[in-house]
């Protein structure tokens, strides 16, 4: 059977159960690679991904939930020459040591920013807490959130979709 | 009796009662101590209070999300509006640093703050008042040591007419009796130790009991309550439950937020399961105790249905890959962690599905660092349509019961009024 | 194929407190077993770096004809930034940008053998020998551009790719190296760049990884995708030893999408066209199946008195004066720390070919020499046949799952040849049978004499394996549940200067009568190996927090103390640095507030750290909130500035949450450490709020491994700073919890 979905913007056909997890519909029928199996128990976030422009776990998703939603991954936020607000500030704070958790981290912040114009720390580190790193780069992606945030770029952006 | 008389009587009754409310309503301020009054450095007064206090969950009301503990500031949400909770660190300035022992001991017999300006009920004096003096004492001694913080929370949202703090000496002729209760006849000590903390302290049937229009307690005493959208479950049917409940049970529950045979502790329980955990273990073995002592005979469980016609097909469907990584038997949080069965919760098997859609909306939230029960929220990933089918399928295919009547109109609701 | 039997070679025989070990006649996995490090033997002894087991300059860097540069290593990429920070050595010392460079690390068909990429060797081993032979190579390519143009080799400017003369005339890196033989041995002496030249060592290189990871480009074993790939999953017993009875591998099989189950005695898997399929099969499978006996796991609550207890190789690391002399005053103290888990974020992930009677397997292991030939011993091929390449997983720290999976991949995809097979763990498997870091306990007593000085120190550890890498086909999991089933080699100590459990045991203060024992335990029950720092974390607290009680005895300033007590210059240096930067003269205590300070040199060989740090105890609950940590690190020379400071800030963190909230969860009948719940690590909401790295500059001083090196003080600095904020000494980790309310 096959369902459609809008990913990133684009309408996309698959093929996978209806009773898939998003992430695997995405990583393995879809071949994209930003969302990634951490714990397939909605725990650590490195599955993360947007779904009407809130951060849910892809882990937890099913296929047959998304409907008309709109899905968007990380590669839907920018390339390497072309990256996102959020993709760049990391890049510039060098925000990433294994870098597994780290497209993860950029969808949930994604969220953040778009909704809110001004967060504070607290703010922040609140809305980020179902994310996890074990690498300790927490204090450069705040760092990097807090930048992108202090621009104020992703809410102007909101609602020009 | 002629209706003159009648009416005269009535007025004459009213007359006294207004005298009296109003007596009760203009109460005298307490003069405030000094700040330079020394605290008590009695060990065992200070763990005794802090006893005390975590078997009042005090710090639960009284602290915020991310505020400091005892600072206040925490929203509660009455039928009637929104009260929070005050700062009681012993700050000087914005907490109770000047009050004196006689002015906390009529807070907790009275509701009534230092001051003199009455107390809402949503602060529970109504159970506390039935506390010792030595309790008093010792809550009093633990929190005057805890740490002052400087904070004033937010102003109250309440309808013009129930800012005005004299009316609540009306509700408290009707449901106040202050000081401390007789012991139960013939009753062993343990028994005697958990009614005195189950109706003072512990004030369960405040959560756990229906409240009237007004907020009084209604007669069906623990008989079952709503808090935040939850079901607080009766307390006096525990024994007719699919699996019957046991005071070892309960009192496992109550320290740990865990029973290996009827589920997690969630919502406004989690967190009084959390203070538990710091209360002397023969206390929560009491309180289990004595609440099974009153259990009262209920109807039979539901009858299990082998078979349905309930289309579940969408919710087995969306279980699979939203739910069974946790909530199937061979899932590792099932087999290695001996978590029970959805078929054994009480949101399943509730009457009410309130319970199921709030655990399903909101989930379990960490409680860092510690190890702890945990659930991710599903209000962004499933839609009310969703929700709805996964908990039909839940409650007909794995609790094998009849459907709940008025699951969607629940669902709608809850979303609206918690996760808008 | 030939038949593996129970390993027969390696059988140890323990008699008291002392192990005798009977070698099996494959000299060369005993050596490997001697060696922690994995390393091929010495070829050339007065070669810098891992030149000395690897002297051929092409097998580091080789130059097509057209100009093509190719750079080699055999350290792996491990989340650490090496593989930047290595091709910035060979870049600079060739006269190219990082990205004219191709660089190929860790495959066992094409790149030198350096063993694990462990013990913060990567820098010095593996950057020293390519800064060399890279500075050779350039010599060699101005020889050769001389040569053909007809002019002195000084004359000439050699920048990206081309080497210029004087008069204009130039020519490409692959016309003037040809005729000139790379397959040479690399000389003892360089001509290497003056340290005033240099563009990229000792500069913040954006990192060559980072945009990739940030865009959804592959860059992980986990995001490998070939051509007809199959998904697999594994089925774990319920405790290590349980056999498998039965399982209805005839359901499984008629599930969707499946291919095949692959039974072998007690081990269990499945393989699918597409992975939720797989999964789903593994689950039903793990359903179904029924297991016998297994081992029972000790009681957690009596943990440490169980470990004592357990028969010990006593090993006396250092005897120096006499420790029996009267002291003025003394302090005695224990500390414990629990099993810890590695936690890799991503579980681990292999995939492996049999084609042409060849096996590739892609993996994350830190070794792909030592892998490769313990799969070779698996599988009963020769190590020619078996090819490991290095593929990134999620940070390891350590030995996690990777080569228990890369074993399951290649036994998954021996029967199904000719389709690569893609396995990855799930996070219970990944948490359950992942080699633990070890429990420990350490013991100290020490005494000052009159004059406040230290002037004894008895010191006692009691760990576990460190170790339990690949070596023989036994070590690695699956392998214990094959009809023919394997049994790991002995464990073995690390040895001094590096160590194992003793890492870090003897402290670089001068003192005169000192006593350290490493009590090896060769068989615990639950399984461990090396986690980041070994027993470094342990050793640099029971130490730094031991100097902190002494200084308060002899009424002394705690940094003053430890500057009084050494006489490493380098080592006083951070000390004053982290202070001076902290403000640790004018720091004021608070309430429920307490300051710590920590130093530690790692392996008393490599990087020197100080750290002083603030923290807050909330009383009412417990919570530990870290105000402020301020770092300072001499490595040597820096190769790159921001890479360090990374690396640090993460072992941080890290050991912060190692230190304050972690301990493995097990009871009898297994690990109950399924997931993040029952493993709580350091989330958001507890990251510090302030977290400062300073680096101290060392230009052209020896590369100093640098990644493990803040685990211990930061650990150290944490009691040291919980002890003054609730005024009580904390000494059994994980230090928050209960006992830190009042």
């Amino acid at each position: 059977m096959t369902t459609k979905i809008n990913l990133n913007g684009i309408a996309k056909t698959t093929d996978s159960a209806p009773s898939s997890p998003l992430l695997y519909v995405l990583r393995d029928e879809l071949k994209l690679n930003g969302a990634k199996f951490g714990c397939g128990l909605g725990q650590c976030g490195a599955c993360t991904v947007l779904l009407d422009d809130k951060p849910v776990f892809s882990c937890l998703t099913p296929l047959a939930a998304v409907a008309d939603r709109r899905v968007r991954t990380i590669e839907g936020l920018g390339s390497a020459d072309a990256p996102g607000p959020l993709q760049a500030a990391f890049i510039k704070h060098q925000a990433a040591q294994c870098g597994y958790c780290i497209a993860g981290m950029v969808m949930r912040a994604q969220a953040l920013l778009e909704k809110l114009a001004h967060p504070t720390e607290e703010q922040i580190r609140e809305h980020m807490e179902p994310n996890l790193c074990r690498c300790g780069t927490h204090m450069r992606i705040l760092a990097a959130i807090h930048e992108v945030a202090a621009s104020g770029v992703l809410h102007a952006k909101k609602g020009l979709k | 009796m002629r209706l003159k008389t009648k009416i005269a009587g009535l007025c004459t009754i009213a007359v006294i009662c207004g005298i009296a409310a109003l007596t009760w309503a203009l109460q005298p301020a307490i003069a405030p101590i000094s700040s330079a009054a020394p605290m008590t450095n009695d060990p065992q007064m200070l763990t005794r209070g802090q006893s005390v206090v975590a078997l009042g969950d005090c710090m639960v009301c009284h602290t915020s999300n991310s505020g400091a503990p005892y600072a206040g500031g925490l929203p509660l949400r009455t039928p009637f509006g929104t009260i929070y909770s005050t700062n009681i660190t012993p700050d000087p300035e914005t907490g109770i640093g000047s009050w004196s022992l006689a002015a906390f001991r009529r807070a907790i017999r009275h509701g009534v703050s230092r001051d003199g300006h009455l107390l809402y009920p949503a602060f529970p004096y109504i159970h506390y008042t039935q506390m010792t003096d030595k309790d008093i004492e010792a809550a009093y001694a633990y929190l005057m040591s805890r740490t002052p913080v400087n904070y004033t929370p937010p102003d109250n949202e309440l309808p013009l007419p129930l800012r005005f703090r004299p009316s609540l000496a009306f509700w408290n002729m009707l449901y106040l009796r202050p000081g401390e209760r007789q012991t139960v006849p013939g009753a062993d000590h343990q028994i005697q130790r958990g009614h005195y903390l189950v109706n003072s302290l512990g004030h369960c049937a405040s959560c756990h009991t229906a409240l009237n229009a007004i907020g009084g307690e209604a007669k069906a005493m623990l008989g079952g309550g709503t808090v935040d959208g939850w079901e607080a479950p009766s307390l006096t049917t525990l024994g007719s439950t699919k699996v019957a409940w046991t005071a070892k049970q309960l009192e496992s529950y109550l320290r740990t937020g865990l029973s290996a045979e009827h589920g997690a502790a969630k919502g406004p329980m989690r967190a009084v399961t959390e203070r538990l955990a710091e209360a002397p273990q023969a206390d929560v073995e009491a309180i289990a105790r004595y609440i099974m002592s009153i259990q009262v005979t209920a109807d039979a469980p539901l009858q299990q249905t082998a078979s349905h016609n309930m289309p579940t097909q969408q919710g087995a469907t969306l279980f699979a890959a939203a739910c069974a990584s946790c909530h199937s038997a061979s899932a590792p949080m099932s087999a290695s962690a001996q978590r029970p069965s959805l078929a054994l919760s009480h949101s399943v098997n509730s009457d009410n599905p309130a319970n199921l859609i709030q655990t399903m909306l909101g989930g379990v939230p960490w409680a860092v660092p510690h190890s702890a029960i945990y659930m991710p929220p599903f209000a962004d990933v499933l839609t009310d349509e969703q929700i709805i089918s996964i908990a039909q399928y839940i409650r007909a295919d794995i609790g094998k019961l009849p459907p709940w009547q008025d699951l969607p109109q629940k669902v709608v609701h809850a979303r609206k009024e918690i996760h808008p | 194929m030939t038949d593996i039997s129970t390993n027969m070679g390696r059988r140890a025989f323990m008699k008291g407190s002392a192990l005798v070990v009977a070698f099996s006649l494959f000299p060369q996995y005993a050596q490997a077993e001697l060696n922690a490090m994995g390393l091929p033997q010495v070829l050339n002894k007065n070669l810098p770096g891992s030149l000395k087991s690897t002297p051929w300059l092409d097998a580091w860097i080789k130059i097509e004809r057209d100009g093509k540069v190719t750079v080699c290593s055999g350290k792996v990429e491990l989340g650490t930034g090496v593989r930047t920070a290595l091709v910035q050595i060979a870049a600079e010392q060739l006269e190219l940008m990082p990205t004219e460079i191709l660089f190929i690390a860790g495959d066992t068909s094409l790149t030198p053998n350096e063993g694990f990429t462990a013990g913060s060797h990567t820098i010095p081993d593996s950057g020293t020998a390519l800064l060399h032979a890279a500075a050779q190579v350039r010599t060699l390519l101005l020889e050769g551009a001389a040569a053909k143009l007809n002019t002195d080799a000084g004359n000439l400017t050699i920048r990206s790719g081309k080497i210029t003369s004087p008069d204009g005339r130039s020519i490409g890196y692959g016309a003037a190296i040809t005729g000139i033989d790379l397959h040479r041995q690399a000389s003892p002496a360089s001509r290497l760049k003056p340290l005033g030249s240099y563009t990229l060592i000792g500069h913040p290189v954006h990192r060559l990884d980072i945009p990739n990871k940030l865009t959804g480009g592959a860059s992980y074993v986990q995001d490998l995708r070939l051509p007809n790939m199959v998904h697999a999953r594994v089925v774990r017993p319920p405790v290590k030893g349980a056999r498998l009875i039965s399982a209805d591998v005839a359901t499984a099989e008629r599930l969707p999408g499946i291919l095949k189950v692959i039974r072998d005695g007690s081990y269990l898997a499945v393989a699918a066209t597409d992975e939720w399929s797989a999964i789903t099969a593994m689950r039903a499978l793990t359903a179904s199946a029924r297991w016998d006996g297994g081992g029972t796991l000790p009681e957690p609550k009596t943990i440490h008195a169980s470990l004592q207890a357990l028969p010990a190789e006593d090993i006396v690391i250092l005897d120096k004066g006499n420790i029996n002399t009267p002291k003025a005053r003394t302090l005695k103290a224990r500390f414990t720390k629990q099993y810890l888990m590695h936690g890799s974020i991503g579980p681990s992930c292999a995939v492996a070919l049999l084609a042409d009677g060849r096996m590739t397997v892609w993996t994350h292991t830190q070794g792909v020499f030592p892998l490769r030939s313990a799969l070779a011993e698996l599988l009963g091929m020769p190590d020619e046949q078996v090819r490991c390449i290095h593929t990134e997983g999620s940070g390891c720290y350590g030995q996690n799952g990777a080569d228990d999976v890369a074993a399951d991949a290649a036994l998954i995809a021996r029967a199904i040849p000719g389709r690569p097979v893609r396995v990855q763990l799930m996070r219970d498997q990944e948490n359950q049978w992942e080699p633990f870091a070890p429990a420990m306990i350490t013991e100290i007593e020490a005494g000052l004499d009159d004059s406040g000085r230290i002037s004894h120190w008895h010191y006692e550890l009691w760990s576990g394996s460190h170790n339990e890498r690949p070596g023989n086909a036994g070590k690695l999991v699956p392998a214990w549940m094959l009809s023919k089933a394997l049994v790991p080699s002995p464990s073995l100590p690390m040895l001094q200067p590096e160590g194992g459990g003793d890492r870090n045991a003897l402290p670089l203060y001068v003192i005169p009568n000192a006593h350290i024992t490493n009590h090896f335990l060769p068989r615990t029950t639950l399984r461990t190996s090396a986690m980041r720092s070994l027993g470094a974390h342990i050793n640099i607290l029971s130490i730094e927090s031991t100097m902190d009680e002494l200084s308060s005895m002899a009424a002394a300033d705690p940094v003053e103390f430890r500057l009084r007590h050494l006489t490493d210059s380098r080592a006083q240096d951070v000390i004053r640095a982290a202070a001076q930067q902290f403000g640790w003269e004018h720091r004021n205590k608070q309430r429920n507030r307490g300051f710590g300070f920590a130093f530690g040199q790692y392996k008393n060989l490599m990087a020197y750290v100080a750290i002083a740090l603030e923290l807050e105890v909330q009383p009412d609950t417990g919570k530990v909130n870290i105000l402020r940590v301020v770092a300072a690190v001499d490595c040597g020379q820096i190769v790159n500035p921001d890479g360090v400071i990374n690396q640090i800030e993460g072992g941080i963190l890290q050991s912060a949450s190692w230190t304050l909230y972690e301990q493995l969860q097990f009871a009898s009948d297994g690990i109950k450490s399924i997931d993040w719940s029952s493993y709580p690590i350091m989330r958001f909401s507890r990251v510090p709020a302030k977290v400062e790295v300073k680096l101290l500059e060392r230009p052209g001083l020896p590369f100093l491994g640098v990644a493990e090196a803040a685990q211990g003080p930061m650990a150290g600095a944490l009691a040291n700073a919980l002890g003054q904020a609730t005024g009580k000494r904390l000494r059994n980790l994980p230090l928050a919890g209960p006992q830190l309310r009042s």
